[in-house]
């Protein structure tokens, strides 16, 4: 049972990031290339570290729970190096208010 | 109290986060975090000119749980929008007059649009009043503004200002 929810939880995290991506690969512009592993990766790497959790806190070694760390740092620096390359682009264009 | 502990929400985050990065609570851990919880901040100091005040923690926790619902609806419209017909997207800035002031909740705020649906912020000006925003398909515009003005900004500034 356990197994069928950790099996789960890895598809849905393999699935997100799979289609943050096609996103980065399909998207015609890089702005909205930017979109896709900003957003659907903190899922898809959600998604991958709640099975963890599940998986090593049922090995009778206690809890496990610093995954939770790793999407606090996710969520920390997903929107910071998006901005940072969003704001290089607008510098590149020569934007006056960049 | 206050000049030793400067900064106490800081302090139990740094403690936690330790107790979570060793992934124990046996008592030496317990005890190194809390001297680390107690020097960091004190260490720091000097680089909080203006140091962020916490006003309610408790609607700081609910701002937390709306985010992480939001971003959880983020991935499932973003999937939406990247599976789907690309040409049909009406890409496009934003400008955000922002009312926030401090440091750290216009750097929340940043976060928070880049992690909700279909938005990423991309330039804060110079003078700190405007966000530029990019925005995956954009059907109106004030609607965009006026409703990370309301769930986002608006809880910000009742806890941090």
């Amino acid at each position: 049972m356990l197994e069928i929810l950790i099996s789960l939880f890895l598809l849905i995290g393999g699935i997100f990031a799979l289609i943050g991506s096609i996103g980065l690969a399909r998207m015609p512009d890089l702005f909205m290339r930017l979109h896709g592993p900003t957003k659907a990766t903190t899922l898809g790497v959600g998604g991958i570290l709640i099975a963890s959790v599940l998986h090593f806190s049922n090995r009778g070694d206690g809890l496990s729970l610093h995954e939770l760390l790793v999407t606090l740092f996710l969520f920390i620096t997903a929107p910071i190096s998006a901005y940072l390359i969003a704001r290089a682009m607008l510098h590149l264009r020569g934007d006056k208010d960049a | 109290m206050n000049r030793l502990l400067p900064q106490p929400l800081f302090s139990l985050f740094l403690w936690l986060l330790w107790l979570l990065l060793v992934n124990s609570v046996a008592p030496g851990q317990v005890l190194l975090g809390a001297v680390l919880a107690v020097a960091l901040p004190l260490l720091t100091a000097r680089f909080w000119p203006d140091r962020p005040r916490l006003r309610h923690p408790l609607k700081l926790l609910r701002y937390i749980a709306v985010l992480l619902w939001d971003i959880g609806l983020a991935n499932l419209t973003v999937a939406r929008l990247i599976l789907g017909p690309t040409k049909r997207l009406r890409p496009g800035f934003i400008h955000l007059p922002l009312d926030l002031e401090g440091d750290f909740a216009i750097t929340l705020l940043a976060s928070t649009i880049s992690l909700t649906p279909g938005t990423v912020s991309s330039n804060l000006s110079a003078d700190r009043k405007t966000l530029l925003i990019h925005a995956l398909d954009v059907e109106d515009e004030a609607q965009v503004i006026a409703h990370i003005k309301q769930r986002y900004e608006a809880p910000l500034r009742e806890i941090f200002e």
